[in-house]
């Protein structure tokens, strides 16, 4: 097999892997409320799995494989463990549990909805979320987990522990919320699988796991599993626009690329597709939510790219209803450079008058960038060089350095 | 929560990569404009210049070269007031050693 088939390969059956890891961890945590027993429970199969079935191919039946391993491996030191923290009852119940899933394990419901409802409730520290969801739907360990969110591996360690303590202790429902309470519920599942996708936007070189991908499977699981909430769909839309680019956003020499200097024919047209069908399907359904009117904005964008279409007006419209809708100063910042290309410049730094002062943006690299651009645009070279140097300062990806730079060097030096 | 912030160059890169001064300059004006409390700390010389002391069995001995032969060597520090070590971290990727080296983050004692 050559050397990329054997990778695609090795993903598809890491995959598989990782998704009969989240139904179980879910099965089994439902009644204890227990994530890291079965976790425990499964750790020893799944780091089997995931060593033999990339070489040897996935088994006829992966959840019944990792079930059976499971059993021959986690019994011996499932009751070791018992015994020495006191917890019995719960890992016998987890198990029971075990036991039961391998009586018919063609039949385990999917209940990882359920789990990530669990992991992204209120109780839990939002920061926290998307990294449980992480770890006990994917799998994902602490060490990868810690990389991409910027925290020490010890400390993410550490903070995942806490935060599974705390679904046990508190009780936290495994189930999916009522239609009343839906979708607010909903919204914080979503950021969180959201703000995994976002630091994994940052990642351009061929590390294993790509936390950008996973992010969009989750996505994926959660339109499969409530396939008539608009905004899941929104959200995967949202993804996969961002996605499609990916590959046009650097140089081959790894300089950043602007949206509107991108090569269009870079970018990945079956992502785009298929992401102009799940906004259609979300826009038919119901009203417009924050994922929405992001994706109906990145649509807005594809079609002025590759299409022509003068498309600035409506996406200043779009960028109007959401920010009714959030009050986001980030929000606000994208509808003032929108505004620049429908009014200039100098509307655009009118419309960002009131936002000087937001301490939300005082370390917000993007709004010094931005700010910049439309200074020296309007021909304020001095004041551009002063945000733009902010920015800069602000900025830790060497691209966007570089580009800072040289865009610093543009301007006239006396102005 | 209050944090030195030691900053080690690897010096042989360092010598191939252009003056960082002004990327310094944009780093303290943002880190300062940004409201963190930021005390910047002096600029050393580079290892060559240093010399160890050592008192063991009543005997001084002086060594030319820093304490340790190693591929990163300290150049600097400063001290930030961070709400969180995640912060701290945030403002270490930013600062522009950190792509010649390293930025070793270290809590104070409290009191």
């Amino acid at each position: 097999m050559p050397a990329a088939a054997a990778d695609e390969a090795g993903r598809a059956a890491e995959r598989v892997a990782r998704e009969s890891f989240g139904r179980l961890v879910a099965l089994l945590a439902a009644r204890t409320r227990d994530v890291a027993a079965a976790e425990d429970a499964l750790s020893e199969a799944f780091a089997a799995a995931l060593r033999q079935w990339p070489e040897g191919g996935v088994p006829d039946n992966p959840a019944a494989w990792l079930i059976t391993v499971a059993r021959r491996r986690g019994e011996d030191a499932a009751r070791r463990r018992a015994v020495e923290a006191g917890g019995a009852n719960r890992l016998a119940l987890v198990a029971e549990e075990l036991e039961q899933a391998a009586l018919s394990p063609e039949a385990i419901p999917d209940r990882r909805l359920a789990l990530m409802f669990a992991c992204a409730h209120p109780a839990i520290d939002p920061a926290m979320r998307a990294p449980l969801i992480l770890q006990a739907v994917l799998g994902l360990t602490a060490e990868d987990i810690a990389a991409a969110f910027l925290v020490p591996p010890a400390t993410m360690g550490q903070r995942l522990v806490r935060a599974k303590a705390r679904i046990r202790d508190a009780d936290i429902p495994f189930s999916v919320p009522d239609p009343g309470e839906l979708p607010e519920r909903l919204a914080a599942v979503l950021e969180a699988i959201y703000a995994a996708y976002a630091r994994g936007w940052r990642e351009l070189g061929d590390g294993a796991p790509r936390l950008a991908e996973e992010a969009i499977w989750l996505g994926q699981v959660v339109v499969g599993l409530i396939p008539d909430e608009p905004e899941a769909k929104g959200m995967l839309a949202l993804m996969l626009y961002a996605e499609a680019r990916r590959s046009a956003r650097r140089t081959d020499d790894g300089a950043f690329v602007p949206l509107e200097a991108q090569d269009v024919a870079l970018w990945d047209r079956g992502a785009l597709l298929y992401a102009e069908q799940l906004l259609r399907e979300a826009s038919a359904a119901g009203p417009s939510g924050r994922y929405q009117l992001e994706a109906a904005i990145q649509s807005a964008h594809v079609a002025r790219r590759l299409r022509g279409a003068a498309t600035w007006p409506a996406i200043l419209g779009l960028y109007d209803h959401l920010l009714v809708l959030t009050g986001s100063p980030v929000v606000a910042l994208n509808r003032a450079v929108a505004l620049a290309e429908t009014e200039g410049p100098r509307a655009a730094l009118d419309a960002l008058g009131p936002l000087a002062d937001d301490e939300r943006l005082a370390g917000y690299q993007p709004y010094w960038a931005a700010r910049g651009d439309l200074l020296a645009r309007a021909g304020r070279h001095g004041e551009a060089r002063e945000a733009l140097t902010r920015a800069l300062g602000l900025a830790d990806e060497p691209a966007v350095r570089t580009y800072l730079r040289t865009r610093i060097e543009s301007l006239r030096p006396d102005a | 929560m209050r944090y030195m912030m030691l900053i080690h160059h690897d010096e042989a890169a360092l010598a191939k990569a252009p003056p960082l001064w002004g990327d310094y300059a944009a780093f303290t004006e943002a880190i300062e404009k940004a409201g963190v409390s930021y005390e910047p700390g002096p600029r050393l010389q580079p290892s060559s210049a240093a010399s160890t002391v050592r008192v063991a069995s009543d005997k001084t001995a002086v060594l030319d070269g820093p304490y340790a032969d190693t591929k990163e060597q300290l150049a600097g520090f400063f001290m930030i007031d961070a709400p969180d070590l995640d912060q701290a971290i945030a403002w270490a990727a930013r600062c522009p050693s950190a792509r010649y080296g390293s930025i070793e983050i270290r809590p104070l004692h409290q009191g």
